[in-house]
């Protein structure tokens, strides 16, 4: 078991070496998404300054998602494995063919690290210095913990997927490039960064509801703020598998056909 | 023999001539840039359909504001991208290879790229400000569309000093150009809504630390024919344009510090 | 006054050291420490007008600090050099004007595009009159036989082809001073030849100072007069090629090829150092022996086809003074 395991562990842990060297960009990246946490909320108060009408979140909640959204800002699927652009940039991606692993477990796990340790180590302090000082709040029952956690593994999971997905579409060059360009905006304004989800207008939820974007940051968020109330719970969680499950045999199915494409190319 | 001006000309048709050899790049990169900051208007859009106003400023206001910070910002970006990369030109020592030529490093870094694809902001930031202007009942005397335009180049010049400050923290290290970020795109996004909605202490930052709201607000303030809720005289707004000047001017003796640093450490 | 003019140049980096592994990182995320390392210790040399050296030594000995130097991208702690009278890093503009750079491994020229507009380009960043710019490139599309090269975008030309425009993008502001750095790595024979051949010509004909960082040491005995090795950041010898050989070793090599393979020679001053089929080689000290006295004992003693004396090989020499100042 364990040598089965080794390889993916490996990359795991290298990757989470590699990251840790630079200091100064975790201290600046931690800088840099309080600087833009603020930017939010305040432009968030502004609005709700400006109406007196009842609106489907409250602005303490509003904030407590902002904060969320940049504590683990990191952990969306925005970009593809930098790694993996290099290798297929300079060629070497070929390499990755003849390693005797599973590609698509090897680039998940890869795109996992990719994804979870430079959120590691900004998403604590951050979430703490926003919790004592920038009115975060506390989640909103043990329950509530309880579920927003197994909520976020589920969007780790889901996001690395996306993110596996958008790396592999690098093997085809110029118009793989191109898909991240145009698709990582969409997702990040699906995902509720540009906006909270629930201040869209009533006819986009329907749409919103459907789409897996929401299992990344806006359910887990609005459970850990008890806004999706314990009992539905299930249901974001479900809405988080289906679409991991959709996912995950997409990109294993997109990865077969571009070894397929990049044997039979010659690279 | 060539001037600095003729010179940059001919580094701009070359760089322009390598980009249409990547033609379907060039397009999707285009379309992306559209997509990201079209994505924001969107969200604009949603929190007006929610909320009506902001603090006493129409959509059509905040459009305006929003057309003009995007512009101006689209303009330095289309120039600037070579102080983005200094760290990378550093470490790849074709930054060595400027300085083994007989020009100023500024101007051979403005013309290392002339990034066409940008050319997506600037479309959509101009849209939206065309109109906004069409839209609100602007009185365009001569006096006003004078500072418009001065507005829009003092803007460029001011965000084409932010672009030097980063190039000139990448002699020192190359791990905290995110922070950077909080300044250039933290900025636009905060500059997308009028200055007055913020708190104070991040007023005050951005007049007199970095003073982006001279080229992005009270200048607009004029242009739109209210009074200032920060109190400012016309005169002040008619000025302000100016520092955003001096911030470039300021930066070019940051960078040669810079540089005086590099050529001493080398590193 | 000299062309070039370097004396006591010292120059000291700082590094930042790392510890290995995951703990190694975490650590370093707290507390990072330095490490001075001197890369130029009081390094001082002079050359003239129309010279051509050599300059080597092992990687980091450096070689390319005191070209960076020479052409004023970095600035010395202390130490005096001039270049035509320019103090490099102090006018940096009007000394880059003067110099030429040339570096193996990377090109100056534009990747995407056509060769020709390069130098176009690079007549206005240097700002050069037009008729000279078009008899100077003329003059070297002669020299190298650019002109169908011309419309080849860079990334297309192969290396050989691609150093032969790099060597012509450097000299079309009719440069003083050329500094190469590692010109034939990785160019097939013909090539290397080429190259040589026109570096040559151009310290020849047109009386260009060279400065040649190599590690390929036929580009030394091919072109160079004058050696300079440095290691440590200090220079270990500068003389003639000649005079550091016989510095170093006054060993001789003797080459015979013997009529019969079977044989084996022994001779008390002579040592055997390698045999391939008839051919044997031998090492000798002259002081020891004289030449003329060791060949006639040998052709008196075996059966013999042919034999020559030879210099042992550059690499063998410069090899033997890293190992006196524990340069491996």
């Amino acid at each position: 078991m364990q040598s089965f395991v080794l390889p993916y562990t490996a990359v795991l842990s290298a990757r989470f070496r590699m990251i840790l060297q630079y200091r100064a960009a975790a201290i600046a990246g931690f800088v840099t998404q309080i600087g833009w946490g603020a930017i939010r909320v305040m432009a968030m108060e502004a609005f709700y300054r400006s109406t007196s009408a009842p609106q489907p979140m409250h602005l303490e909640d509003v904030v407590t998602y902002i904060w969320l959204g940049q504590a683990l800002l990191g952990l969306l699927p925005w970009n593809p494995d930098t790694e993996i652009r290099n290798m297929v940039r300079s060629g070497t991606v070929a390499y990755e063919l003849v390693r005797p692993v599973n590609l698509y477990t090897y680039w998940f796990s890869r795109s996992m690290a990719f994804r979870l340790a430079p959120t590691f180590m900004r998403s604590i302090p951050l979430a703490i210095l926003a919790l004592l000082f920038f009115g975060m709040q506390a989640p909103a029952s043990p329950e509530a913990l309880l579920f927003w956690l197994a909520a976020t593994v589920g969007a780790v999971l889901l996001s690395t997927a996306l993110t596996v997905i958008l790396s592999i579409t690098l093997m085809w060059t110029i118009a793989g490039e191109g898909v991240s360009f145009l698709v990582s905006p969409v997702i990040y304004f699906l995902a509720g960064m540009v906006i909270p989800l629930p201040l869209f207008p009533d006819w986009a939820q329907r749409v919103l509801d459907i789409l897996p974007f929401r299992g990344i940051c806006d359910a887990p968020f609005r459970l850990y703020m008890g806004h999706i109330p314990a009992t539905e719970a299930w249901e974001v969680l479900f809405h988080q598998v289906i679409w991991i499950v959709i996912l995950v045999a997409f990109g294993a199915w997109l990865l077969s056909r571009a070894t397929r494409r990049l044997v039979v190319q010659g690279g | 023999m060539a001037n600095p001006l003729a010179l940059y000309t001919h580094y701009v048709s070359i760089s322009l001539r390598s980009q249409m050899q990547y033609r379907v790049s060039f397009l999707l990169g285009t379309l992306g840039q559209l997509f990201s900051t079209g994505v924001e208007f969107i969200g604009i859009l949603a929190l007006f359909d929610r909320f009506g106003s902001l603090n006493q400023w129409t959509l059509a206001e905040v459009a305006f504001f929003y057309g003009i910070v995007n512009v101006a910002f689209a303009v330095t970006d289309m120039l600037s991208r070579g102080f983005d990369h200094v760290g990378q030109l550093v470490r790849s020592g074709e930054f060595d290879r400027m300085l083994l030529r007989p020009r100023s490093t500024v101007l051979q870094l403005i013309g290392q790229e002339f990034t066409l694809k940008r050319l997506g902001r600037f479309l959509q930031g101009g849209a939206v400000l065309l109109w906004a202007a069409l839209y609100l009942d602007i009185d365009w005397s001569p006096s006003v569309a004078a500072l418009t335009v001065i507005t829009v180049c003092c803007g460029a010049c001011f965000f084409l000093g932010l672009f030097i400050n980063i190039g000139t923290v990448s002699f020192w290290t190359t791990e905290t150009l995110e922070l950077m970020n909080v300044l250039t795109y933290g900025g636009i996004e905060a500059s997308k809504y009028p200055l007055a909605i913020y708190r104070a202490w991040f007023r005050r930052f951005f007049t007199m630390v970095i003073p982006m709201g001279c080229v992005t607000y009270f200048p607009v303030v004029a242009i739109l024919g209210r009074s200032d809720p920060l109190g400012t005289s016309l005169a002040f707004q008619y000025l302000a344009p100016l520092f955003g000047l001096f911030y470039f001017i300021l930066s070019l003796f940051i960078w040669r510090i810079g540089l005086r640093h590099y050529r001493s450490t080398g590193s | 006054m000299p062309h070039i003019l370097v004396d006591n140049i010292v120059k000291t980096f700082r590094i930042a050291q790392r510890r290995p592994g995951l703990w190694g990182a975490l650590h370093g995320v707290v507390r990072r420490e330095y490490r001075t390392i001197k890369a130029l210790d009081r390094v001082s040399f002079e050359l003239e007008p129309g010279e051509l050296v050599g300059y080597i030594g092992p990687n980091g000995a450096g070689k390319s600090t005191t070209v960076k130097v020479l052409s004023g991208i970095l600035v010395p702690d202390s130490g005096r050099c001039e270049i035509d009278g320019r103090i490099p890093w102090r006018n940096r503009i009007s000394n880059a004007a003067n110099i030429g750079v040339v570096f193996g491994q990377r090109t100056q020229l534009w990747w995407d595009l056509p060769v020709i507009e390069s130098f176009d380009l690079l007549r206005d960043i240097y700002r050069i009159e037009n008729g000279d710019y078009l008899r100077a490139r003329d003059e070297l599309a002669v020299l190298m036989d650019l002109e169908p090269l011309y419309d080849v975008p860079v990334r297309q030309l192969s290396l050989g082809q691609r150093m032969r425009c790099d060597l012509a993008a450097a000299l079309l502001h009719a440069p003083s001073v050329l500094f190469l750095d590692e010109p034939t790595i990785g160019l097939d024979a013909v090539s290397k030849l080429a190259v040589r051949d026109f570096i040559k010509r151009l310290n020849r004909d047109r009386g260009v100072t060279v400065v040649l960082t190599t590690h390929d040491m036929d580009d030394i005995e091919a072109l160079c007069d004058r050696v300079m090795v440095i290691g440590h950041g200090r220079i270990l010898s500068d003389s003639t090629l000649d005079d550091l050989r016989t510095r170093v070793t006054r060993e001789r090599r003797l080459i015979i090829d013997l009529l019969d393979e079977g044989q084996a020679i022994e001779d008390p001053d002579v040592t055997f150092i390698s045999r391939n089929g008839n051919r044997v080689h031998l090492q000798f000290d002259p002081d020891r022996v004289p030449t003329a006295a060791l060949i006639s004992r040998i052709t008196a003693k075996y059966a013999i086809k042919d034999l020559f004396v030879e210099n042992p090989p550059i690499e063998e020499i410069i090899s033997r003074l890293y190992d006196e100042h524990e340069l491996r």
